[in-house]
């Protein structure tokens, strides 16, 4: 993996066709450290992590990865740099194998077996799976494989837009597990999530957005269920 | 393993089938052969790219068109023949370039201009090119690799090789690393470029594959049969390779030539029938349509035979 020394974003504007969504947007991600977003529905949590990977139209702001100017890139540029996105709904190539899946992700930055076996070391019940399609697999091994497939580019900054959502308490844990040891290897994570617990298990900050805004950054640690961010951001 | 003695299992029944058939059937496979190839190049932008493009006779009148003129200026049928190859993948990158700036309904619709610019351009200088009566390739030139080409034998022996090597090409071409991004592209355009696909090259390159395929089908078909002519460049023959792989399963290796081979027969049995054979054909796909859209691979490959290629 590429050593980095964080994605930071700078007074981002950004939206969809006319329509801004993002309103001076600046946020922090550092190696081996989980920032997570939260925000009541329609706050631009996905259009934030959608907006880094270039697919949004910017009007203002850069998103900055060390020197390289992320936001001058065109959207298929960006995974080569080190960014790996688990976008919401798993987006898998549904007729692919499991193994094909893996292929397309490690084709992005040529990486090769070694890569797909430290994988698959992570998500060894992929392993059993490698002949089956993608889309007959559970939710929670289509979820495995996409955070899988993400991992095939060995990303410096990964983006995951809950990953958690719809799964079984058996799967969330194991996702988790995953996140803590990519943490541990140096990741830089900026994770969308909407469960509090599951933020104050694996974050070490949270970025709390309203109506396209970062309205405040805190440290995770310290921070409680009922703490007054929730209750004020997230209406719990 | 099995997918791969499937494809010997069908070249060899092709040989085979070169030593057994009667005169009228030999011809009608060589036919179905290059046919076939046309139908494979198609396939590789439909059915592994999701390109439909309603422009295709453009590449394969381009390849005949190349090699006939080429000929009839004295050119030897060997360098003939790799000239419309190359014209096959120049309109189709050429095209590509501007009609891969559109998407969907729009790409059709570019395509099928294209084509019919080109038919047009055939017609408006047919004092050069024959125009809509095409014209004869001399049989002294028709000698490939110092085969007599008038001759069934030899004919049959060209158009199988030809087969073959696309056959296997595109085999190995779906199973690598770039095939894989083509699927990828016609399953999600965007969550191509979301890992880091370009999908304007990869479209791109795609189509010019496909270009090439189907210059290849057009030159040889011109070489083996004798004629070339703008009648090729009609939407007629944009519709026909569609239709194959509709058939014979698109997104799949052998669909083409299955469709084709029973499209080629449907034709000929409608033909002894009826007097309106094309309502036999269109009948067919209507019911193919309605209850396989997947083709018959595609349905066989979706009802339980996972492994077929």
């Amino acid at each position: 993996m590429q050593r980095i020394e964080g994605l930071r974003i700078e007074g981002l504007t950004a939206g969809y066709g006319a329509t801004t969504i993002l309103r001076d947007v600046s946020l922090m991600a550092e190696p081996g450290r989980v920032t997570c977003v939260m925000g009541r529905n329609g706050a631009g949590k996905t259009t934030l992590l959608r907006s880094i990977m270039g697919q949004t139209a910017r009007r203002t702001g850069r998103i900055l990865l060390d020197e390289i100017a992320l936001q001058d890139l065109p959207a298929h540029e960006v995974p080569r740099h080190g960014i790996g996105y688990v976008p919401q709904g798993r987006r898998l190539f549904g007729p692919l194998s499991v193994a094909e899946n893996l292929e397309i992700g490690l084709m992005t930055r040529g990486k090769g077996a070694s890569t797909r076996e430290a994988v698959l070391d992570l998500f060894p019940r992929l392993r059993d799976r490698l002949t089956q399609a993608a889309g007959t697999l559970s939710g929670g091994e289509q979820q495995m494989l996409a955070l899988a497939r993400a991992l095939c580019l060995e990303p410096s900054v990964l983006l995951l837009d809950e990953p958690t959502e719809g799964l079984q308490p058996s799967m969330i844990q194991l996702i988790r597990d995953s996140i803590t040891r990519l943490k541990a290897q140096g990741v830089a994570i900026i994770l969308v999530e909407q469960r509090v617990e599951a933020v104050l298990s694996i974050a070490d900050s949270v970025a709390f957005m309203a109506q396209g805004q970062v309205a405040e950054v805190v440290p995770a640690m310290g921070l409680t269920p009922g703490a007054e961010p929730f209750r004020r951001y997230i209406g719990v | 393993m099995r997918p791969a003695l499937l494809h010997i299992g069908v070249l060899a029944a092709l040989v085979a089938a070169g030593f057994l058939l009667p005169a009228y059937q030999h011809g009608m496979l060589a036919r179905i052969l290059v046919m076939a190839v046309f139908a494979m190049g198609y396939n590789l932008a439909f059915g592994y790219t999701g390109l439909l493009s309603l422009g295709h006779a453009l590449h394969f009148c381009a390849g005949m068109m190349a090699t006939g003129l080429a000929m009839r200026h004295g050119l030897a049928a060997g360098p003939a023949l790799i000239l419309g190859l190359a014209a096959g993948t120049a309109t189709a990158m050429l095209t590509g370039l501007l009609a891969l700036r559109t998407a969907g309904v729009s790409f059709m619709i570019v395509t099928l201009m294209f084509a019919q610019a080109f038919h047009l351009t055939l017609l408006y200088y047919g004092g050069f090119t024959g125009g809509d009566e095409g014209f004869p390739l001399p049989s002294a030139a028709r000698r490939l690799f110092g085969l007599d080409l008038t001759q069934a034998g030899p004919r049959y022996a060209v158009a199988l090789a030809l087969f073959a090597a696309g056959l296997l090409a595109q085999w190995a071409l779906v199973r690598s690393r770039f095939g894989r991004s083509m699927i990828a592209m016609r399953e999600n355009e965007e969550r191509s470029r979301m890992l880091g696909y370009n999908p304007f090259t990869t479209k791109l390159a795609a189509l010019a594959l496909s270009g090439l395929y189907s210059g290849a089908a057009g030159a040889a078909y011109g070489l083996l049969f004798g004629y070339v002519g703008a009648s090729f460049g009609t939407s007629q023959y944009s519709i026909l390779p569609l239709l194959y792989v509709l058939l014979g399963g698109a997104g799949t290796t052998l669909g083409p030539l299955l469709g084709a081979g029973l499209m080629a027969w449907l034709i000929d049995a409608a033909s002894s029938l009826t007097d309106s054979p094309l309502a036999v054909i269109g009948i067919t796909l209507i019911v193919l349509v309605l209850f396989a859209p997947k083709g018959i691979l595609g349905t066989l490959r979706e009802k339980g035979l996972k492994w077929l290629p």
